[in-house]
């Protein structure tokens, strides 16, 4: 009692042994407790920060950063901001000259064919137009050799045409929109936003098929899971062991040979075909085209994701009590009814966490859908890779991606709404 | 206190680690990057075993060359170019040499002489379709089919491919517009000489598609070129699309019966590029290497081991016999005589510009 008086000061404040009060002391050990567990998950926050919130974000980024024209063209960005294109003549002389001044330099710097790629995905034919204009503008003095409008249009007939200034103009910004809107088949104009011809629309088909896609295969895996995990959960330890093994077997084989298995399985003179024509229920002339269609995506994929539905559905069913079932069917229930009133809602967190990966890992599926999907059972995610490997879109991908991203975070919220992200359990 | 210092301990020492391994890869190694399997094989019999029999390097292979432009782009942002010498097609190349990521190579001075003294840009020609480039070998895109599966009378032009009451059955045809484009207006009528002209019109890509939509329903699209001959092998297409070189194993190697249809064959490059922001001792290896694997006797021996045409004209006639198999490799070139009769050179200033674009309708008319 006497030590505590002693501790305690005037106004009430408690003391620690040393002296500070005790809240500041107390604050301060915390705060060292805080800062070693924070040291603890350093390496693991560094590492993921480095390899991939920050790859992530850069690559993101790339959706909008248009500097490449800025920055190549710098003169000519400044003095073309100033031309009326409304007018339809073409800009005048000052522009060509910035524009020469301006290309002498990106020729010398090898950048001039790089800003003819970045235009070309905005107007086809800029491409060679910047590679072709470079390779004779080497030539040119632009301190001497004015004036430089017919010597341009000379050199190539596309500077003499008001569309390709227009181009330049409409894509001379620091950040453009342009890349979302291709992303949504939709495209930037002088004239603001327009659809993409109807022949080149693409994407915005692709990423309702991916949705609908990844919702039936999360609905197939349901269906077949459903009834495994309720045998695994309900059968003896020891055959439940043999049958967890047969669920998990698939996992440790490669992706790509359980891919390639099912286009042995599933092509005209595959296996199943074959049995078909030999038992003669499908007559030899009309094998079933059971692959390189959307019926092969499905059945690949739902077979690859059937773990991940499985494995939470089982963890949570065995967490359900026998007894409840017992119960209710010695109140009078049936069968029936004590499993859809009684063991159904308890299995439904099991089912959730399921659908939410089953649902993600499919949406963004590539390797599988590329090799048996043909050209109906593609997915968006098979444009992305093109656009990151074949045509070196990146804006592109990283627009598409983004988007892609952005529907996963919105379903996930929806269904954070409608079930409740707490009712899943993954065990 | 004691765990964080074993932390930063142990950071240090793999970040040393690490720097010490870069170094290591300095010392005496290069890092080839090629399209593996059986063509990887060839240039590891012809050029890189060789190499390092002669030099003590030792060759690294990796087989990345199908995404290499977008790999090289990565590495080249992240000022960190692993790679020494990269395998490309001649569409890649100028992509890279566009973008500043392969270095421009002088022929005459960086290369070696024909055997006869020709200097090096003659006796490429015209294939040197890129500063940056050094091409190696001519292959081509063509058709094969399955002898028993065509009928009494087998195909004689590519246009057989639309052909569908004469020769029922699937086609395999590649993912993607090059080639397919091409074919299509050869066999709706157009010119040879015209193809690229109308290909370049809204109604001549209108054109195409609506000629490769008579067959759209018999179509298997191919995205490696290792499908067209597994398709053919298992009877799953009557005919189908790849480079000849595939078909050439499928025939010879696995005797498929299956046999070659060269007419409208496309010819395309193949070659070496060397990217930029290599260390000076890196680079001045990369170009030995280049000048050794290139010269006359090289690019003839790689032949032996797959059927692909040499690049250079001074080679032609030292071509043999296969490694293996013994047969005669001339009469398997697309360059013979024999077999190109009717061909297509790849378009690659027209495909640079309309690539984008066409891809988009291609793509779009695939899905409809």
């Amino acid at each position: 009692m006497s030590a505590l008086t002693e501790n305690s000061t005037d106004n009430g404040v408690m003391m620690a042994a040393d002296g500070t009060p005790l809240k500041r002391s107390l604050a301060r050990a915390l705060r060292r407790q805080k800062l070693r567990a924070l040291m603890l998950i350093a390496p693991l926050l560094i590492f993921v920060l480095l390899t991939f919130i920050f790859p992530i974000g850069s690559m993101l980024f790339r959706s909008v950063e248009n500097d490449i024209v800025a920055n190549t063209l710098p003169e000519t960005v400044a003095v073309l901001g100033r031309w009326d294109a409304s007018k339809g003549e073409l800009p005048d002389e000052e522009v060509y000259a910035a524009f020469v001044r301006d290309m002498v330099v990106a020729v010398e710097a090898k950048q001039h064919t790089r800003l003819g790629t970045r235009l070309n995905y905005e107007s086809t034919g800029m491409s060679s137009m910047f590679r072709q204009s470079g390779r004779k503008m080497k030539k040119i003095d632009p301190e001497t050799d004015g004036p430089f409008k017919e010597k341009l249009i000379d050199i190539h007939k596309g500077w003499g045409d008001i569309e390709t200034w227009k181009t330049l103009q409409t894509h001379s910004g620091l950040y453009t929109s342009g890349y979302f809107l291709n992303a949504v088949d939709a495209q930037k104009t002088h004239e603001g936003f327009a659809w993409q011809p109807e022949e080149k629309q693409i994407l915005l088909k692709l990423f309702w098929r991916t949705l609908v896609m990844s919702m039936v295969i999360t609905g197939s895996c349901i269906a077949l899971g459903y009834p495994i995990a309720w045998l695994l959960a309900n059968v003896s330890a020891r055959n439940a062991n043999l049958l967890l093994i047969l669920v998990l077997l698939p996992f440790w084989t490669s992706l790509l040979v359980r891919t390639s298995a099912w286009k042995v399985m599933l092509q005209q003179n595959g296996v199943i075909n074959e049995v078909l024509v030999w038992i003669g229920l499908v007559p030899d002339a009309e094998r079933l085209i059971l692959i390189n269609n959307q019926f092969g995506t499905i059945v690949a994929m739902t077979h690859i994701l059937l773990p991940f539905m499985i494995l939470p559905m089982y963890s949570v069913m065995q967490t359900i009590q026998p007894s409840y079932l017992r119960a209710a069917k010695s109140l009078g229930a049936t069968n029936w009814t004590a499993f859809w009133r009684v063991y159904f809602p308890q299995s439904v967190p099991g089912i959730g966490a399921g659908s939410i990966l089953v649902f993600i890992l499919s949406i963004g599926y590539y390797i599988t859908p590329e090799i048996v999907g043909g050209t109906k059972g593609v997915f968006i995610s098979n444009r992305i890779a093109y656009h990151i490997s074949s045509s070196l879109n990146w804006g592109l991908a990283a627009a598409l991606g983004t988007i892609l991203l952005i529907v996963v975070l919105a379903l996930y919220w929806a269904y954070d709404r409608i079930v409740g992200i707490d009712n899943v359990k993954l065990g | 206190m004691k765990l964080t210092k074993t932390l930063l301990a142990t950071t240090a020492l793999t970040v040393a680690a690490g720097m010490v391994s870069a170094d290591g890869h300095m010392a005496n190694e290069m890092t080839i990057v090629s399209w593996g399997g059986a063509y990887t094989a060839s240039q590891k019999g012809a050029y890189h075993d060789p190499y390092s029999a002669n030099t003590g390097v030792n060759i690294i292979n990796d087989d990345s060359s199908a995404e290499a432009v977008a790999k090289l782009r990565a590495m080249n942002e992240a000022g960190n170019v692993t790679w020494d010498v990269v395998d490309v097609v001649a569409a890649d190349a100028i992509r890279l040499c566009d973008e500043g990521l392969a270095m421009e190579i002088d022929p005459d001075t960086m290369l070696a002489d024909a055997p006869d003294g020709t200097k090096a840009s003659e006796d490429f020609g015209d294939l040197l379709v890129s500063d940056c480039f050094i091409p190696q070998i001519v292959y081509s895109t063509t058709f094969g089919y399955r002898t028993d599966l065509v009928g009494d009378t087998a195909p004689t032009t590519v246009c057989a491919v639309f052909d569908t009451e004469a020769y029922p059955g699937k086609r395999a045809l590649e993912k993607r517009p090059i080639n397919n484009m091409e074919w299509a207006l050869l066999c709706d009528g157009v010119a040879k000489e015209a193809v690229y002209d109308v290909l370049g019109t809204e109604e001549g890509q209108n054109q195409a598609l609506a000629k490769l939509d008579t067959i759209k329903d018999d179509v298997i699209w191919w995205s490696a070129g290792a499908d067209t001959p597994q398709l053919l092998a298992d009877g799953e297409v009557v005919m189908g699309s790849t480079y000849n070189g595939r078909l050439f194993a499928a025939i010879e190697e696995q005797k498929q019966p299956i046999a070659m249809l060269w007419d409208a064959q496309v010819f395309d490059l193949d070659g070496w590029i060397i990217p930029t922001g290599l260390s000076p001792e890196r680079q001045a290896r990369a170009l030995d290497y280049i000048m050794f694997a290139t010269d006359t006797q090289r690019l003839a021996d790689q032949a032996q081991y797959i059927s692909y045409g040499p690049a250079r004209k001074s080679s032609a006639p030292l071509v043999g016999k296969h490694k293996d198999l013994g047969i005669d490799m001339a009469p398997h070139m697309p360059t013979d005589p024999n077999n190109a009769k009717n061909t297509f050179l790849y378009n690659y200033e027209f495909w640079a510009d309309y690539r984008d674009d066409i891809d988009a309708k291609f793509q779009a008319w695939l899905a409809k």
